[in-house]
């Protein structure tokens, strides 16, 4: 069954419609007024009910770090807003900070509310300074308002320079304290020992806006969408050999086919879903994968390929990524891209025999449990993925 | 934790059970049950950073593997530190370390002392699964004192950490991500042009061949190989108790007898002991120290106060760069090793009839940044570069295993005189809070005419490794010419390793220091832990060296400097007296401002 591109796009915007929770006009303030009548508990009986998981990519419970967060006995704490967006492929969150940013601010508020913290900030992307000054306008209304409502939260914003490694949230800590961006050893984890060594809750700006929604919602709407481990809808930035690009809000839970259906030119080979940390589902996969925390993961990053694009270009891409943006403090992961990188070619240019592609693999599964943090841990995604599943491309 | 009941955890690790307390890291519980796990970016000096992946275990539940060093227990934690998975991974790690390294063992000064290579060694990574990716990067050779090859370097961030932790000192730093991640100096300057004391801390903690001293040891030999000069040596009061360790005897050794045999064997002309040098600066620097508190305490006149010693040419060098609105707190006193220098050129050259132009001074060191102090244009005062070459414990080790000695089988030998003769007062020097105590016997018994009444004239509050110690002492019972000291207290401080010595400085900047005399070593433990001692170093090393320090000073026949016979009669026969004119021509000396980046 294939469809026309006016039939995708009516399809994809009904399916929009129906979920339509980041961004449907909501007014915040109102709901603030109401926020902060509520009880903490409550609150957290929302955000846990709706079973959401956080939209970075990681998929930790919101509802366990907030807890962690709030059962911290400290009177200072924070509240960080992650809109390092640096994953390759996803665009969506400045989207939100530009149409919805009073719902992130929002999101915070209430974050700042259930754990007691006075102080947030929005650590934004360095590329996207650009959106500084509306963020700060927009900022200083919220903040004024804050404090009509007697409410004593505060919010700033930091600006990132450019590393991959900043959206991992404790190089982002790093980051914010002046530090070069590299990861901390967990444990102690942000909510115990975050900013300035304060308990820390950092939520990705889609996640902030979620929690406004569920909030709004009492809990209810949002999980009415998704399956039972993935609950609820996230936003997807939909890019490369597609009929449909752009930014959409779908259910969670779908199949590969059905995005691919919707979104693809009809000659779809492989969707990288997740970025370069991601996971590459071939065609001959798409019907039994689901997107979503039981099948592939995604913080939004969903990029097609088409039969016409080479997959060792497309892997050693990634991995050159990945070799350049690791912050270069693990062995696994500054030494392992590189050899991953050197690996391949070497292969291709047969200075390696086939076989070799065996050690990197194993050394790909080493770099997922050896490496100090996420970065490192998730290279072994694309590399494994694409490498089982289009084992000739890479060689040959 | 100051917790008297300290709340245990119970673990099991290889299915054995264990209880430690809280907050012990998976690391120390394993190595309390006799299991080795491999480390490499893990030192006890430093804090943990957990990058290099070596000490990785397996914990049950956990989806990755965690890096013991930086992981604590916790109730009922399941451990395997030699799986399948463990031994797979660190495998992988060390190949990865090799692939990125210089594996030039055989020419490099660390083979047989490096970790990697020990580390390499055990895993028996002899199959060069990855590729070759090393960089050819040049030595950094900027530093008369300290070389740096990025070539080597594994990027364990230990010389960062005693750079920035120990030292407070920041030259090396890390710089750009990935690939491309080094360890550096701000803005990539060479070694030679930033803040770096040349201490050598990075050098005692770099696990391989990376970092390491200027080696100067070719050009002794071609010294000691000329007939025509007469080349005269020192030694350090730390090296009588280090060098043992170099040369395989074990740790806290004291082998001074040997060593001059040593030496000789060598073939240096003069073997002369830094030691006299060290109770001439007793007898300098107490006078000086006394000449300011009169001033101050008498004559209402404005002099810097607290005096802070200057033996440490690291410290120097630090206070140049970071305190140096303070620098007339330094006392004017030159190092032992940069009073032995000219003095051998000049009254020494003279009495063994040798042309001060033919004369070599070799010193041997616990120290790199005394090859730095060496090379300051104003050490020149024979009228010559005072002293010529500086070596450090590792370099003379290198030496007597070149020359085929048997160091534990020599006899005995004494030093040559004049110059040679010592006090324990002088060899207590190596360690922190020897300067103070070996002053404080001197200065005392001026005031008072009487010995320091401490049992065995041991000060013991100036004694062990605490970062910041204090001492008071009340002067009672004066001479004449001290009575306006009658009843005063001595306020006394002992700081070593340099962000100690920062601590102490913020104070003296700021006028609150409450001391009259502070004493300063740039490393960790004094000189027993200098940046040119046997590698590793370890508080339990400095511990043992100190107290062989401690040890021979109590063997001693003389303990107090001004009892020294060879002082007495250098005094009476050249300097004529303490602060005089030749002192301060040969033994005194002015610093310099130094930029803070």
């Amino acid at each position: 069954m294939v469809m026309t591109r006016d039939e995708k796009l009516a399809k994809i915007n009904a399916h929009q419609e129906r979920v339509n929770l980041i961004f449907e006009k909501i007014d915040t303030l109102r709901l603030m007024e109401k926020v902060l009548t509520l009880d903490n508990n409550k609150i957290l009986e929302y955000i846990k009910e709706s079973g959401l998981k956080g939209r970075g990519g990681a998929g930790f419970p919101t509802y366990l770090k907030w807890k962690l967060a709030a059962d911290q006995k400290s009177d200072v704490k924070y509240v960080i807003c992650n809109a390092d967006e640096g994953e390759p492929g996803t665009f969506k969150d400045r989207k939100i900070l530009e149409e919805q940013a009073e719902k992130v601010f929002t999101g915070m508020a209430i974050c700042a509310k259930v754990i007691g913290a006075s102080l947030g900030y929005i650590y934004l992307r360095g590329e996207y300074n650009f959106l500084v000054p509306l963020l700060v306008t927009k900022m200083n209304v919220f903040n004024d308002d804050m404090k009509k409502f007697g409410f004593n939260f505060t919010i700033d914003l930091r600006s990132g320079s450019g590393a991959y490694i900043c959206g991992e949230e404790t190089a982002l800590i790093e980051s914010m304290e002046g530090y070069r961006g590299e990861a901390r050893n967990k444990p102690p984890y942000p909510a115990e020992k975050g900013y300035l060594g304060k308990p820390t809750v950092i939520n990705n700006v889609e996640t902030l806006v979620y929690c406004t929604m569920i909030v709004l919602n009492e809990g209810k709407k949002f999980k009415n969408f998704g399956t039972e481990i993935s609950t609820g809808s996230k936003v997807f930035s939909v890019s490369g050999d597609a009929d449909v690009e752009g930014i959409y809000e779908l259910e969670l839970g779908m199949t590969i086919q059905e995005f691919v259906d919707l979104f693809g030119d009809g000659d779809t080979k492989a969707v990288q879903v997740g970025g370069a940390s991601g996971f590459c589902v071939p065609r001959k996969k798409f019907k039994e994968t689901i997107i979503g925390f039981e099948g592939v993961p995604t913080g939004g990053s969903m990029m097609l390929f088409n039969s016409s694009r080479s997959m060792y270009h497309i892997l050693m891409n990634y991995m050159e990524f990945m070799q350049e943006e690791s912050c270069g403090q693990c062995t696994p992961c500054r030494v392992g891209c590189q050899q991953l990188v050197k690996g391949i070619q070497a292969i291709k240019h047969k200075k390696r025999p086939a076989s070799y592609l065996d050690e990197l693999v194993k050394l790909a599964k080493t770099m997922r449990v050896a490496s100090k943090c996420g970065l490192g841990q998730s290279v072994a995604n694309p590399f494994i993925s694409i490498v089982e599943n289009f084992r000739e491309e890479i060689i040959y | 934790m100051s917790d008297n009941k300290q709340k245990m955890i119970n673990v099991t690790i290889d299915n054995k059970t264990v209880s430690v307390p809280e907050n012990t890291s998976i690391l120390e519980a394993t190595r309390s049950l006799g299991v080795y796990i491999p480390t490499l970016c893990h030192h006890e000096d430093l804090c943990v950073a957990g990058n290099c992946r070596v000490c990785l275990v397996e914990v049950k539940g956990s989806r990755t593997l965690q890096a013991s060093c930086a992981t604590p227990v916790a109730e009922g934690m399941e451990i395997f530190t030699n799986s399948r998975l463990v031994r797979t991974a660190r495998k992988h790690v060390i190949e990865l370390l090799l692939s990125e390294h210089r594996g030039e063992c055989l020419r490099c000064s660390r083979n047989g002392n490096c970790e990697l290579q020990a580390l390499a060694n055990e895993y028996r990574v002899d199959e060069g699964l990855f590729i070759d990716i090393h960089k050819e990067d040049q030595p950094d050779i900027s530093s008369p004192a300290i070389q740096k090859d990025d070539s080597k370097c594994i990027r364990c961030q230990r010389c960062v950490r005693a750079c920035t932790e120990l030292q407070s000192v920041s030259a090396l730093c890390v710089a750009h991500k990935g690939a491309d991640m080094k360890i550096t100096t701000f803005w990539d300057k060479a070694l030679a042009y930033v803040v770096c004391t040349n201490c050598g801390q990075c050098v005692s903690h770099c696990p391989t061949g990376a970092l390491t001293e200027k080696n100067y040891v070719e050009d002794v030999w071609d010294a000691i190989y000329d007939p025509t000069k007469h080349v005269v040596v020192q030694t350090a009061p730390a090296i009588r108790v280090s060098i043992g360790e170099e040369v395989g005897l074990g740790p806290g050794k004291r082998v001074t007898k040997k060593l001059v045999t040593a030496l000789r064997r060598l073939g240096f002309d003069s073997v002369l002991d830094t030691d006299f040098t060290a109770d001439l600066t007793i007898i300098e620097e107490g006078n000086e120290l006394l000449q300011r508190l009169t001033k101050a305490l008498r004559d209402n006149e404005d002099v810097a106060l607290p005096m802070i010693t200057s033996c440490s040419p690291g410290w120097i060098k630090f206070a140049e760069h970071e305190f140096n609105h303070s620098l007339n707190h330094l006392s004017t006193c030159k190092s032992p090793q940069q009073m032995f220098g000219p003095l051998a050129k000049t009254y020494y050259a003279e009495k063994i009839g040798v042309d001060p132009k033919d004369m070599v001074v070799v010193s041997i060191m616990p120290c790199t940044a005394k090859k730095f102090e060496a090379a300051r244009p104003e050490m020149m005062s024979s009228g010559f570069r005072d002293v010529d070459y500086v070596l450090t414990t590792r370099e003379l080790g290198l030496m007597i295993r070149q020359a085929g000695i048997d160091f534990e089988k020599l006899e005995d030998g004494e030093y040559d005189s004049i110059l040679g003769k010592s006090t324990g007062a002088g060899a207590i020097f190596g360690t922190t809070g020897g300067v103070m105590e070996a002053a404080l016997r001197t200065a005392y018994e001026i005031v008072t005419g009487r010995e320091i009444p401490f049992d065995g004239l041991k000060i013991t509050p100036v004694r062990g490794l605490d970062g910041i110690k204090e001492a008071t002492l009340k002067i009672e019972g004066t001479l004449n010419k001290y009575n306006f000291l009658e009843g005063a207290e001595l306020r006394v401080a002992i700081g070593h390793g340099l962000a100690n010595a920062r601590k102490i400085m913020k104070q003296v900047e700021s006028g609150e220091s409450p001391y009259h005399f502070i004493e300063i070593m740039a490393c960790p433990g004094g000189c027993i832990g200098g940046g040119g001692q046997p590698i590793p170093t370890t508080n339990e090393l400095r511990l043992q060296r100190a107290n062989a320090l401690y040890e021979e000073d109590e063997k001693m026949q003389y303990r107090k400097s001004h009892e020294n016979p060879e002082i007495i009669e250098i005094y009476e026969d050249f300097l004529e007296k303490p602060l005089g004119h030749k002192s301060h021509e040969l033994l005194h000396t002015s610093y310099v401002k130094r930029e803070k980046n």
